[in-house]
């Protein structure tokens, strides 16, 4: 870098000198020396910054590569000095290096501010041998090794905590700027910034299988995914080159022999395309534009895993989403204890607890976990599990019996309140009389209604909930969501079909995304024209199975993927048209001799560093 | 099987793409694609092929963009 804007500063010196001195001629040299000397001092600095440029056209040509920005460039300014046009030669080439050098600087500039977005990658591990500690690069340490990590260092391997408690910066990895607490025996993610105390973690898994190493893979490979746009741009330049120069050597012969005029005027004109010819601004600006994208979403926790999923999700007009796990919690949590007047409220939540103990169904889970209390186990004499009804157990002297609807008519358990209340329901009896029941249901997750509605802003048409559950529970649920489409009581393999319906229903040009949990929807995720999954964090099998991850549980964040992705194809087009229109622009000026090459290489570089500029522009 | 490259200093995209298009010529070289913002290049390549694939790579690279050096990763 240094040596070339060495070479470019004496070169334009020396221009400079070769310039001046013919305006001021001081030292009165006769008119023959003047030129000569200004021709000299024209090629040397011609030679110093373009030297290396003829070498490689040489080679190329040598090599049978004729299109070579290297060698149109030599064979313009090469031809301008035929012309005896030597300021302009000079220029040209010197303008070209100046635009080369400031746009491999920016190219230099936004590899590191993007790879800086996702400097995650721990260096080191601080591995506990026989009670000392030793400095070892995170590859050289294996599974159940122990290694401690200070505040403020990275945690550089995924495992269990196994000394200590502290608070965790997982922004690296989620977008999430709200620290999470991590004590004794809780998993503990790679990547993640301890932030107050020390820490002594259990290693589960090697570096190439952590966390971080498998985030990093994955964006890093991600711009060798490459979008249609950008397959489109390296297909077209490969015609526009050999197109342009075919022009040239039409303008450069055609017309002087037609019109009878002076071909040297024409022989400029041609040259003045070959400078145009190069393909540069358009191939560099739209892999640039893509990576800045995918840098910035996984900033806010938006795992993309390829240039070509940014691109189709920013033509996504129908989302379908599963219903559990993704819209809702997943966690089914008692919602409700109808107790009645004669029991107290806590007995029937004490006593259904202690019938259910035995079972672990997520519904008898879910209640010991409103019980929250420790169970003694003494105190159940005797539990029994009724298949697909419910457990009746004696607990102390009381007969206590949990279950639906059917288990209390098989008890002759009268004054049932029965309820329509959406969710599961477990009627509660106690020494074969009615005692009340428990609602237990799922939660909507606190952002979906806003994400339904940040989606619909984002430009997606329609809206469509999948799930397994009855119709009435998804109808609650779509009551406070607001939907398009539900559909209900699905098998799995029904929702591939649903999806497959969808898409054969839509125009070819609008895109279908399927929002899961990743668990156990891989093959709905793989049929979708783009497969998202929800809570990759931590999870192998969401990583996997998708095509854009978001790490966290928020499905708010996908109407920002979204916004990212629309943002970026913006600025893609943007700078496909910007360095189009430019270039047609000078090419028809020069056509009519309205153009210089001046203006030609300020045309080609400018529009290169400007395009180079404009797509950092994705970092919102 | 999968190999990955890194092009240490490849400083012109349209080489990149010129990289990528010769290297899916080579026999043996089922998939090539080169990134040139993250300067990296992946490739799937039939096994028993891979230290002459190799040499082809360099070559190719040494060729177009004369500057670059090929790594692997």
């Amino acid at each position: 870098m240094k040596k070339r804007l060495r070479k470019i500063i004496i070169s334009a010196i020396i221009f400079l000198i070769a310039v001046l001195i013919e305006k001021f001629n001081f030292i009165n040299l006769n008119e023959n020396i003047l030129l000569i000397t200004q021709v000299i001092l024209y090629v040397i600095s011609y030679l110093i910054v373009g030297f290396e440029v003829l070498k490689k056209a040489v080679i190329n040509i040598v090599h049978g590569e004729f299109f070579d920005e290297n060698f149109l460039m030599g064979i313009a300014t090469i031809g301008a000095f035929a012309i005896k046009e030597f300021p302009e030669a000079v220029a040209v080439m010197l303008f070209y290096q100046v635009g080369e050098y400031f746009q491999s600087y920016a190219v230099k500039k936004s590899r590191k501010s993007i790879a800086s977005l996702m400097d995650i990658r721990p260096d080191y591990a601080n591995l506990k041998v026989n009670g000392n500690i030793e400095k070892k690069s995170p590859e050289e340490v294996r599974i159940g090794d122990t290694i401690v990590v200070k505040p403020g260092e990275k945690v550089p391997l995924d495992g269990i905590v196994t000394e200590g408690n502290s608070m965790l910066d997982t922004s690296a990895l989620t977008g999430e700027s709200v620290p999470r607490e991590v004590n004794i025996n809780d998993n503990i993610l790679s990547g993640c910034i301890n932030l107050n105390g020390v820490l002594e973690i259990k290693v589960e898994k090697e570096f190439g299988e952590s966390t971080v190493s498998k985030i990093l893979d994955l964006v890093e490979n991600a711009t060798n995914k490459k979008a249609k746009t950008e397959n489109f741009i390296t297909k077209f330049s490969k015609y526009y080159t050999p197109i342009v120069v075919f022009l040239a050597l039409i303008i450069a012969f055609i017309p002087p022999i037609i019109t009878k005029t002076e071909m040297l005027d024409w022989v400029y004109r041609a040259l003045t395309f070959l400078v145009v010819s190069c393909p540069c601004a358009l191939v560099i600006s739209v892999p640039l534009s893509f990576f800045s994208g995918i840098g910035s979403a996984s900033k806010k926790g938006i795992l993309v895993k390829g240039s070509n999923y940014l691109e189709i999700l920013s033509k996504t007009e129908i989302a379908v989403f599963d219903k559990t796990g993704t819209l809702t919690k997943g966690v089914f949590d008692v919602q409700k204890i109808a107790n009645e007047k004669d029991v107290d409220k806590n007995e029937l939540l004490e006593l259904a607890t202690y019938c259910e103990s035995y079972s672990n169904h997520p519904i008898s889970l879910s209640i010991q976990k409103a019980y929250g209390k420790e169970i003694d186990k003494k105190r159940i004499i005797e539990s029994k599990e009724v298949a697909g009804k419910g457990i009746i157990s004696k607990i102390d002297n009381k007969e206590v019996a949990c279950g639906n609807i059917k288990l209390m008519e098989i008890l002759g358990i009268k004054n049932i309140k029965e309820t329509d209340e959406i969710g599961t329901i477990v009627y509660v009896a106690i020494d074969k009389k009615y005692a009340g029941y428990i609602l237990i249901s799922d939660e909507i997750k606190e952002d979906s209604k806003k994400a339904i509605q940040d989606l619909k802003k984002a430009g997606v048409k329609k809206t469509v909930m999948l799930t397994g559950d009855n119709k009435e529970v998804a109808e609650k649920v779509n009551k406070e969501l607001n939907l398009d489409v539900v559909y209900s009581e699905l098998l799995p393999v029904d929702k591939v079909n649903k999806v497959e319906e969808l898409l054969k229903n839509k125009k070819e040009e609008s895109k279908l995304a399927f929002v899961g949990d990743g668990i156990n929807d891989a093959p709905v995720l793989a049929r979708a024209d783009i497969g998202i999954a929800m809570g990759g964090l931590g999870s192998d099998a969401a990583i996997e199975a998708a095509d854009i991850v978001i790490m966290t549980d928020e499905p708010s964040k996908i109407a920002t993927a979204m916004k990212i992705s629309r943002k970026t194809l913006k600025i893609v087009y943007q700078n496909i048209s910007f360095a189009l229109i430019v270039k047609i622009g000078v090419l028809i000026l020069s056509a009519f001799g309205l153009a210089s090459m001046w203006l030609a290489v300020f045309a080609d570089v400018g529009v290169t560093v400007l395009a180079v500029l404009n797509s950092f522009r994705v970092e919102c | 099987m999968k190999k990955n490259y890194i092009l240490e200093d490849l400083d012109c995209a349209n080489c990149a793409v010129k990289i990528e298009d010769a290297v899916k010529n080579i026999e043996g070289v089922r998939e090539c694609s080169v990134s040139f913002v993250t300067e990296k290049m992946i490739v799937e390549i039939d096994d028993e092929k891979e230290e002459e694939i190799k040499k082809q790579i360099k070559k190719i690279v040494k060729k177009i963009e004369p500057d670059t050096t090929l790594k692997e990763l």
